[in-house]
């Protein structure tokens, strides 16, 4: 399924970056080892000569001071120059979203080139391929962190503060994230979807987004919008063009057409969206809905036809 | 006249000859040629069937709206009082509701081969 994503495998010039200078620190760092301990076998069980050419003091400023300053003035010029443009605010050719850590979930909006949010959704954010991302990042309880690590790096979401963060996918495709930062309970579980989409067709998709679903047809899919209505669904969660317009859970409006359920943990078929609908706890244990075990087979059944409508 | 027929050594030697009918005690119960119960165990794992049942072998989520599969070969009857064969489990599998119009289940989306395997995969959890 993709999850827990790939760590080391960059599919774009942030994630690159940081890729690169994991490497060359492990490198370094073995090299570095190797070094101090053969140097330790000098020290025990070197002869007498030996021991006084290693150990005297030339090798000492030369190894222990003019390399180390060297190097890690090297590093940190080299460091600074492939990440310093990560947390860039925007420069104005950017998608901007902005995406809300929640306990343990991620609240997706699309911001217009105004800065105002014209489409909410939730656990999956859909970029284009090859164009600049700049993510607006916060939190609405504790530290979350944002990973995408094919993408980019992790930048903190900061309940009271807003940090930013780019991304560039160089080519379509789907790639999975995880929360980085321990936020309690299934932090673990607080998985991450981003699809990159060919140039030109992110803005049809988008703004086809911005109208309701189309109303469910089958007799079973109708029943089960009835379901997701008297269930009290709609006290939590959102379904555009319906009379559920809950904020506290993640939106539904589209989550029929969502590639995962549960944020990133679960792939989304009939089975496993009446599986969580009846007992996310077993799945997702602490998460912050309750399970439904008053539903019967049937009413399970049909509310999870009625959910895969909406798409 | 000298006996070439003896009840008492022949008869018994001869009824050994029977015991060759019987069917050997580890044959195959389910037999589904074709179908790949490690494939099965993939495609289980991938649909997240285990977001309703408890799967051994599978150790993340363990879900409880269903009942475990824990020994499923063993058992007797599917659920709408079924026969547990090949032919059943593979169609309940893709499309359960019409094997039990009461039950939770869901159709699943699976392809035939995908649900044999599945059936395949679900005939190797032996009980115990």
């Amino acid at each position: 399924m993709g999850w827990p994503p790939p760590v080391l495998d960059p599919a774009g010039p942030y994630a690159a970056g940081i890729t690169a200078l994991a490497w060359a620190l492990a490198v370094m760092a073995l090299l570095v080892t190797l070094f101090v301990v053969f140097t330790i076998g000098v020290a025990l069980l070197g002869s007498p000569a030996a021991r006084k050419w290693w150990g005297g003091e030339r090798l000492i400023w030369l190894g222990g001071v003019a390399a180390p300053a060297g190097v890690l003035t090297a590093l940190l010029v080299w460091s600074l120059s492939l990440t310093a443009d990560l947390t860039h605010a925007s420069r104005g050719d950017e998608q901007v979203i902005r995406v809300t850590g929640e306990m343990w979930w991620w609240r997706v909006a699309y911001l217009d080139g105004e800065g105002t949010e014209f489409l909410h959704d939730a656990n999956e954010i859909h970029i284009a391929a090859g164009r600049p991302v700049l993510l607006e990042l916060t939190s609405s309880d504790v530290i979350h962190s944002f990973w995408v690590p094919r993408l980019g790096g992790k930048a903190d979401m900061i309940p009271g503060r807003t940090n930013y963060l780019r991304l560039i996918a160089d080519q379509p495709g789907v790639y999975k994230g995880q929360c980085a930062e321990y936020c309690g309970g299934p932090h673990a579980l607080m998985g991450l979807v981003v699809v990159a989409h060919p140039p030109g067709e992110l803005d049809a998709l988008l703004e086809a987004r911005t109208r309701p679903p189309p109303r469910p047809v089958s007799e079973e899919a109708r029943f089960g919008a009835q379901v997701f209505d008297r269930s009290g669904c709609g006290a939590c969660h959102t379904v555009r063009g319906t009379s559920a317009r809950g904020l506290a859970g993640p939106d539904l409006t589209w989550v029929g057409a969502r590639r995962t359920l549960g944020a990133g943990i679960l792939p989304n078929n009939r089975g496993t969206l009446a599986g969580w609908v009846a007992n996310s706890q077993d799945i997702k244990p602490q998460n912050r809905m309750p399970p439904y075990a008053q539903l019967s087979g049937r009413e399970l059944r049909a509310i999870s036809a009625y959910l895969e409508t909406l798409e | 006249m000298r006996a070439r027929f003896s009840f008492t050594r022949q008869v018994p030697l001869l009824g050994l000859l029977f015991l060759a009918g019987c069917k050997p005690v580890d044959a195959d119960p389910h037999p589904m040629p074709g179908a790949d119960a490690g494939r099965g165990r993939a495609i289980v794992q991938a649909t997240g069937c285990a977001s309703c049942h408890v799967i051994p072998g599978i150790s993340w989520p363990k879900g409880r709206v269903g009942p475990s599969l824990e020994g499923f070969a063993g058992r007797a009857l599917l659920p709408g009082g079924h026969v547990n064969s090949p032919e059943n489990l593979t169609g309940f599998v893709k499309d359960a509701p019409a094997y039990a119009p009461d039950g939770g289940m869901p159709p699943i989306p699976l392809s035939e081969a995908e649900a044999r395997d599945v059936a395949a995969f679900l005939y190797t959890l032996e009980p115990g």
